[in-house]
């Protein structure tokens, strides 16, 4: 399952490649991009562990850059 | 400055403010401690969010954080005693951020202005009202009300009512297109006059708006190899300067002394470690640049499509529908002793009941009404033509066997193509010459391809080998692949491709998909409304002009153009700082130039890429 999700406040090209690098490397992650210019994280995932690979990503971006938001619709 | 955010205000705010305070501490004679409480404030007033999330940061682990680098290089100043360095290198830090933020949230907005096609809503007619809906509510078959002056929300079919029809946001297209009762509208089009009523084909996400929208949105995912190189490089070059600078402070004053000197040179490496103006740069350059070609109906589907787009050696073009218009016309009239209208004329009564297409191009090319009166009978000889009686006498019209047949005393002609003969029993009155029709701009897109360097083109044909080598040798086509069936073209690309060279094959993108998926990059043309071409194409070419193709060309290689320049731009200075910083040459207002400059600089060159097709 492939889900595109809008980044609030992604405001640094940088820390866009670091999250996409390092939520690439969590397990269940089949691929992923975080477009620093469309603000867009798009995660394709194992549909059964999807919500937990999700929550991961989550996380992830949090410690990137704290104050991005993950628009989970 | 009005359409700025309330951050980038505040920021705006602080730069000035601090850039104040900063210039009064530069004039104030202080001595020692009061000169660095002077400095700390400015530093202090631009710089401490900078602090705050570096020493969150540093409870994270992560060190390799430009805010964290940043502070340690501007608190490692002020210990040094460099004050007006570490305030001012804050203060530029910050004016490159704002700048940073500004020039992509412009970009943003104006490929979004671009794209600006999405419909609000759609007018729908149920139980005999008007009623308005999200186009997401409409089911195909429902008939919607679109006046002038409104988006079309969804394809269709008009039913009732005539206008004008402005494609200019899909296809670049200027000059609006008229459109009848049974004509199709697309959705993202505009209404400029009357008032169309429309019955939809497709619900809205299978439309083409949605499906532009989409492909637009998704082409920053399409990662060009030299995106994915920058990010490596990003990933290790961090880490590689800011050891450098560990060592540079660390080693060398072991050996020569003189402390503070070296860990001055250390700072300056930390200044210029974040590599911001490459992983900005890069990426925005080909969003610019997919953005300006979609503004000229060019939709590119990915960043690597257009990298691979700017480096095609070799165009391969399908000839029906790509270089011609795929339509019968007529091309040539020549009679003998009769005027070129009567000729037509006969031509055309005789024709006027068939519905092959070539009959109907000579029905176009007469243009006047047929009186159907006049003919008495007609009588079709099949694969020869037909024999008309027409005003009481007796015509025939057909190929060369008919005339031979009838013994009349035909000639061929000069030009290729399908020759319609014409006889009045067995006395030869001239002939036809129909053909498929060029594309006005096809010779020309050709000259254009060859001006930009294109090493060869190659037409591929299931026609005639006369017919397509006629049509090959008019456009200037270097090669020409005639007789070829479907499953030949494939093979003909798969020899071309084994030659070298990238590859590009344009085709109409309905029957030659798996041809287009083969080549290295896929171009559909004229795909407007055509689902299977958008999406078995690398590169959709909305309209049906060859002309489009050298200018997809040409934006392709001006953003290469300016990625390549960025690229060599940041890291020759950054590498040149790096170098004069360890020997000492470069002081900090060097390595401020080597961060904020250089990614101001980089940033203005990537945002050329929007307008490359200008």
């Amino acid at each position: 399952m492939k889900k595109v999700f809008k980044l609030e406040d992604l405001d640094c090209a940088n820390c866009a490649a670091k999250m996409e690098n390092a939520i690439g490397k969590l397990p269940g992650v089949q691929s992923v991009t975080v477009s620093f210019l469309t603000r867009k994280m798009s995660l394709e995932a194992e549909d059964e562990r999807f919500d937990e690979v999700l929550q991961a990503a989550v996380r992830c971006i949090a410690k990137v850059e704290p104050d991005c938001r993950v628009i989970l619709k | 400055m009005s359409d700025l955010t309330r951050r980038q205000k505040k920021t705006l705010f602080r730069i000035l403010a601090a850039a104040v305070l900063l210039g009064a501490a530069a004039l104030l004679p202080l001595p020692g401690v009061w000169k660095a409480l002077a400095y700390a404030v400015p530093y202090l007033v631009i710089g401490y969010d900078v602090l705050g999330s570096a020493a969150r940061n540093i409870g994270r682990g992560q060190v390799f954080d430009e805010k964290f680098l940043m502070a340690l290089a501007t608190l490692g100043a002020f210990a040094i005693g460099e004050y007006p360095e570490a305030a001012a290198v804050m203060l530029f830090y910050q004016i490159g951020e704002l700048f940073e933020s500004i020039a992509v949230g412009r970009s943003r907005k104006s490929i979004a202005a671009l794209m600006d096609i999405r419909p609000d809503s759609a007018t729908v007619l149920r139980e005999g009202g008007e009623c308005s809906v999200e186009p997401e509510e409409v089911a195909p078959g429902e008939t919607i009300v679109i006046r002038p002056g409104e988006r079309i929300p969804l394809d269709g079919i008009v039913l009732e009512g005539a206008g004008s029809v402005d494609t200019a946001a899909l296809t670049g297209e200027s000059m609006p297109v008229d459109v009848f009762e049974g004509d199709r509208v697309i959705s993202g089009s505009i209404n400029l006059t009357g008032l169309l009523k429309v019955r939809t084909e497709s619900a809205y996400a299978e439309s083409t708006v949605a499906r532009i929208l989409e492909l637009v949105e998704n082409s920053a995912e399409k990662k060009a190899k030299v995106e994915s190189f920058i990010t490596r490089f990003a990933r290790w070059y961090t880490p590689v300067v800011v050891t450098g600078a560990l060592l540079l402070a660390l080693v060398p004053p072991l050996f020569v002394g003189s402390w503070g000197d070296w860990i001055e040179r250390a700072l300056i490496f930390l200044v210029v470690s974040c590599p911001c103006a490459l992983v900005v740069s890069v990426p925005l350059s080909f969003f610019g640049g997919i953005g300006g070609a979609s503004r000229q109906g060019i939709l590119i589907k990915g960043a690597n499509d257009l990298e691979t787009l700017s480096k095609v050696e070799t165009v391969c073009f399908d000839k029906t529908g790509t270089l011609t218009e795929g339509r019968f016309a007529v091309e040539a009239v020549h009679p003998r002793e009769i005027s070129p209208e009567e000729l037509l004329e006969i031509a055309a009564a005789a024709e006027s009941y068939s519905s092959h297409p070539v009959a109907q191009s000579i029905l176009q090319a007469f243009e006047g009404e047929i009186d159907k009166s006049r003919i008495a009978g007609v009588e079709e000889l099949a694969g020869r033509g037909l024999r008309a009686e027409v005003d009481g006498e007796t015509y025939y019209v057909g190929n060369a066997g008919l005339m031979a047949q009838i013994g009349a005393e035909f000639h061929d002609c000069h030009l290729l193509g399908t020759i319609i003969h014409v006889a009045h029993g067995s006395e030869y009155l001239g002939h036809i010459v129909i053909n498929d029709r060029l594309k006005e701009d096809a010779a020309d897109a050709i000259r254009a391809l060859k001006a930009l360097g294109v090493a060869r083109t190659v037409m591929l044909s299931g026609d005639k080998a006369a017919v397509a080598e006629n049509v090959a040798s008019r456009l200037g086509i270097d090669r020409c692949l005639p007789e070829l069936l479907p499953a030949q073209k494939v093979e003909q690309v798969e020899a071309l491709l084994a030659e070298g060279g990238k590859l590009a094959y344009v085709g109409d993108g309905i029957n030659d998909a798996p041809v287009l998926t083969r080549a290295d990059v896929g171009i559909a043309m004229g795909a407007l409304g055509s689902d299977a071409a958008i999406e078995s194409a690398d590169v959709v070419l909305m309209d049906d002009r060859p002309s489009r193709l050298p200018l997809a060309v040409k934006i392709a290689r001006k953003t290469m153009r300016i990625v390549r320049e960025n690229i060599a731009f940041a890291l020759g200075v950054k590498l040149i700082i790096l170098l004069l910083g360890a020997l000492g040459i470069a002081n900090m207002w060097f390595a401020v130039f080597g961060d904020v400059g250089v990614l101001v600089l980089a940033i203005l060159n990537a945002m050329r890429a929007m307008r490359a097709a200008e």
